[in-house]
Formats: structure tokens, C-alpha cells, sequence
């Protein structure tokens, strides 16, 4: 059997969480609401997250464009993510939701633009 | 040049009020804007988080400003950009200066204060040390960062625990730095909690608590950065030092409203927001100008800069068609773990029904009262479990409830 300390992030309470894991067993105590508990099973089933940075644009009047991956992704997806990130280039003009990179890391989701960069 | 309202900054708040100006039928605005694009500081914050309230979705903050000044610009509201103004008069005259005009003055009918606010530097802290190169706010790192593509430093020590650290402390990690730890003074985070779990925990980074930073090694460029523990006076405890070899320390003790201006225009400040002293209406002790968004109190949440500067606007406009003047205010006193409160002062005959008191305490809490003292009687009491420094909250006064006030006060008690 497992155990984990977690911080519920569901509201400025932040209760300390336990969460025993026993096979597909899970027990949540320490949360003072249902969310506490809901937020705990999905932290160690299947946590995501949704990752923002920027990636370098070629003859824009700005030299890098923010992004963001248009779902969250798995957490254990964030540095092959990132990795794919900082390989690629753009090239201006560039509009909010423009697609970036397809399927990044294999996840099946998009990162795409944030911002608009208009050519030089 | 003269118009009905100049607003003094294009970051969230300076949007947000000269959009609600125009909803009132007052057409005749300028925003000035120092940088050369409107959305102010949110065009560095790539993060996501943003407009849960305004929007119902979760945004970054250059998607969160584009709404904003992408409806600015359909209502053709004019701005100027790479202009700095550098005087405001109490009656009314705002100089600026910009390649294109050189010095101009305009003259306004109604100002609004939208200058937001900038980071407590070094030199606020008094931390001995060299004064090597790889010391940087947090914010300037985020805008090299995010903004100019620069790696700031490979390994970081960030001191103080604000979101903009916490952020930072995450996307230097992602960029492929190693962050050796967060300090923080207090025995508590100035951080939203959701930040300090997504930003730190996920990425293992220590959060020290009760620490600081009590060296600085190195001379051209940061070696090493030497973090002591404190004691209840937030005095380093001798012994309890540790030292962390890096090239880079993160800056993230706090933001100050930017108030050069207000001060020429004989604006009264508060001495615990450092902000200017606003009564219902947004507007300061000089008739006819107002302040909203962060000059006037440090947000947490860009979604409450929009709500108040929109009213600010609104009552900028209703200024300006109305000339309406107010001279009998009653204070809002605080006491009892409440720091301050905005409005600072209400003036009850002409308020609207319903307005919004927004406040911070001044430590963590757990299971007290929020209440309100009218007259010395409580009208409202309500519950909380935990209440934060780091966290701004909020209570809403009818007029109705405020009807024959001579005294009002908002306080903590304990929860019986």
C-alpha cells in the first residue's frame, strides 16, 4: 500500500490531504469537502496539467510567441512537451489559436498560439 | 488637446475603464500607454489561470489582454503608445512625452489612475553581499524571459514566496534550470496555494519557510547564495546557515503601487496600500480624478482589476456628465486583524445600492468572523475558516444597511 501528502488546491482552505492507495483502492482523508476528495483520485489516477511557454518566430516583429497546449496533458508528458518546444520555429504572422505543433509529445493534443505576432 | 477622460495606463485596469467609459456615452478618451502595446504587464504572464471570473474559462494573460484591447480597438476608443507621462496637475493636465509628439500637455475633464505597480527592488531588503551581475527582480527575469527569449541563469535561488516567484520558480525549471529553493520570510506563503502546489510541489522544489537570504557570494557574476533561518522577530537565527552555490537569485518580495504621479497631482495616499485613499465612487481627494487596478491596491486576481476599473469608469463618465461633487464621507475603520479596506471612505447619501468592499488581513487566520461595526453594532458577521494575508476578500454593503451610519468599521472576531 501507498501513501501521499497532497495540498488540495479546490479553494484557499488547502486542506493537507492523505491518500492511501491499495491496488485500485483509494482512500482520501484529511479533505473537508467532496472536491478534496475528487481532486485526490484524479492526482493519482491520472494527474494533467496544461503547459505554457514560447517558441522562437522567425521575420516577426517579435522574436518569440507565447503557447500553450490546448488541453492538459499528462503530467508525466511536461519535459518531452517542452522538449518538442524548444526545437521548433515559426513563421509570422502568427494569430491567437493558430496551431504551433500538432499532437505534441504523442498526447494528442495541439499547443497553440496565445498571442498575435504580425510579420516584420 | 482636451478630452472628457485620460486614462493613464493600458495594461488591465486602464482597458477595463476606458471600455466602461465609453458604455456611459463619453466618447472623447485617451489612454496613454508607455510601452508599445496595449495589455500592460500581462503580455509576460504566458502563464495560464486567467479570466475563470470575467470569461468562465481559464486564460493566458496575453489571450486575457487581447479581449480587452481587441475591444478597445473595435470601439475606437484612441490610445497612444510609447508615451511616458511624466506630470499630472490637480487641475487636470497631463504631460507626456513620446518620439512622435516630444512633449505635449493634454487637459482632461476626469482622470483615471491606471499605472499598476512595480517590484520592491533590492535595495528595499538590505541584504549584504557583492553586487554581482544575476540578480534579478522577478519580474524582469519573466519579461527576458517570456518577452525577449533570454535563459536568465542554469541554477536559481528565488527569495520570497509571491505568485510572481512561485511562476517563475516553474518556468525556469521547464526551460531546464535548477531551482535550489524558494525562501520566504514569513511563516507562511504571500502565494496563491493552487501555485505553490502546481508551481513547486510538482517540480519538487523546497518551499523554506521563516528563511532569508543573508549573503550574497560572488563577484562578476552570482556563486553562491547563503539562506539562514529566522526567528519570530525575523531575525537569522545564527547557525542555521546554509549555502546554495548558484548564478542566478530571484527577486519576489512584494509589489508597490506606482504613485509619482498621483503625488504631483496633491493625490493622498494611504500608508498601508501605498495607493491613493478612494471613496465608493474610485475617486480620490481631488474632484474628478479617479484610480483603479493595481496603483491603487496590489491584486492577486487581474479578474477583480477589470470589475473595479470598469465601476471606476463608470463613475468617471457619470463625473463628467454630472459634475457631481461629494463632501460628506463617512470613514471605513479597520482594526483587529483587518490591514486596510477599499473604499477607505463612503459617501452614503449618493452611493450606489450595492458596492463592493474589498480588504486583506494581516495574518493567517483560522475559524473567525468577518464583521461589520455599524455604529458599534454588528450588521454582518460571516464565518470564515481560514483567512490569508495573501488572499484579498471581498463584502458587499447595501445602502439600505448603511442608512444613518455615523461610524462603520470592519473587524475579525472570533467564531463562537
Amino acid at each position: 500500500m501507498e501513501t501521499r501528502e497532497m495540498i488540495c488546491i479546490g479553494c484557499p482552505l488547502g486542506c493537507n490531504l492523505t491518500v492511501k492507495i491499495d491496488g485500485t483502492d483509494i482512500m482520501v482523508s484529511g479533505n473537508n469537502c467532496a472536491n478534496g476528495e475528487r481532486y485526490a483520485k484524479n492526482e493519482v489516477t491520472n494527474p494533467v496539467r496544461i503547459v505554457t511557454s514560447t517558441i522562437n518566430v522567425q521575420n516577426g516583429k517579435e522574436t518569440r510567441v507565447s503557447c500553450k497546449t490546448e488541453n492538459a496533458i499528462p503530467k508525466d508528458k511536461i519535459f518531452d512537451c517542452m522538449d518538442e518546444i524548444k526545437k521548433a520555429h515559426v513563421n509570422a504572422p502568427i494569430q491567437i489559436g493558430d496551431i504551433l505543433i500538432k499532437n505534441v509529445a504523442e498526447t494528442g493534443i495541439n499547443v497553440i498560439a496565445t498571442k498575435n505576432i504580425s510579420q516584420k | 488637446m482636451k478630452y472628457d477622460v485620460v486614462i493613464i495606463g493600458g495594461g488591465p485596469a486602464g482597458l477595463a475603464a476606458a471600455l466602461a467609459v465609453k458604455k456611459e456615452g463619453v466618447d472623447n478618451i485617451l489612454i496613454i500607454e508607455r510601452d508599445d502595446k496595449l495589455g500592460g504587464i500581462l503580455n509576460q504572464c504566458i502563464h495560464n489561470g486567467f479570466g475563470l471570473h470575467t470569461f468562465k474559462e481559464e486564460l493566458t494573460g496575453p489571450e486575457y489582454a487581447n479581449r480587452f484591447a481587441q475591444k478597445v480597438i473595435e470601439e475606437k476608443i484612441a490610445y497612444k503608445l510609447n508615451c511616458m507621462v511624466i506630470s499630472v496637475s490637480d487641475d487636470k493636465k497631463v504631460t507626456y512625452v513620446s518620439k512622435e509628439d516630444g512633449l505635449n500637455i493634454v487637459e482632461a475633464k476626469a482622470i483615471i489612475l491606471a499605472m499598476g505597480c512595480r517590484e520592491r527592488p533590492r535595495g528595499a531588503l538590505n541584504i549584504p553581499g557583492f553586487r554581482p551581475a544575476g540578480i534579478y527582480s522577478a519580474g524582469t527575469a519573466q519579461r527576458l524571459m517570456n518577452i525577449e527569449g533570454y535563459k536568465v541563469g542554469n541554477e536559481v535561488v528565488i527569495l520570497g514566496s509571491g505568485d510572481i516567484g512561485l511562476i517563475m520558480a516553474r518556468r525556469m525549471t521547464l526551460e531546464g534550470a535548477k531551482v535550489k529553493c524558494v525562501a520566504e520570510l514569513m511563516p507562511y506563503s504571500g502565494g496563491l496555494k493552487r501555485n505553490i502546489v502546481q508551481c513547486l510541489n510538482d517540480y519538487n522544489i523546497p518551499l523554506l519557510l521563516s528563511h532569508t537570504v543573508v549573503d550574497i557570494k560572488g563577484k562578476e557574476r552570482v556563486s553562491s547564495v547563503v539562506v539562514a533561518e529566522v526567528d519570530e522577530n525575523r531575525k537569522p537565527i545564527k547557525g542555521t546557515e546554509k549555502e546554495f552555490k548558484c548564478d542566478t537569485l530571484l527577486l519576489s518580495v512584494g509589489l508597490l503601487p506606482e504613485n509619482e504621479l498621483s503625488k504631483l497631482a496633491n493625490v493622498e495616499l494611504s500608508r498601508v496600500t501605498s495607493g491613493p485613499i478612494v471613496s465608493d465612487n474610485f475617486e480620490t481627494n481631488v474632484n474628478g480624478i479617479f484610480a483603479c487596478g493595481n496603483v491603487l491596491h496590489v491584486h492577486d486576481l487581474v479578474d477583480y482589476v477589470s470589475s473595479e476599473a470598469e465601476l471606476a469608469g463608470t463613475y468617471a463618465a457619470k463625473y463628467v456628465k454630472e459634475n457631481t461633487a461629494h463632501n460628506s464621507y463617512i470613514n471605513v475603520e479597520v482594526k483587529d486583524g483587518v490591514r486596510y479596506t477599499v473604499p477607505q471612505k463612503i459617501d452614503i447619501d449618493n452611493m450606489a445600492d450595492r458596492i463592493i468592499v474589498r480588504f486583506r488581513v494581516s495574518n493567517e487566520y483560522r475559524n473567525k468572523r468577518i464583521v461589520v461595526l455599524k455604529n458599534n453594532e454588528e450588521i454582518r458577521s460571516i464565518k470564515k475558516k481560514v483567512l490569508a494575508p495573501g488572499e484579498m476578500e471581498q463584502l458587499f454593503l447595501s445602502k439600505d444597511e448603511l442608512k444613518d451610519a455615523k461610524t462603520l468599521c470592519v473587524c475579525l472576531k472570533e467564531n463562537q
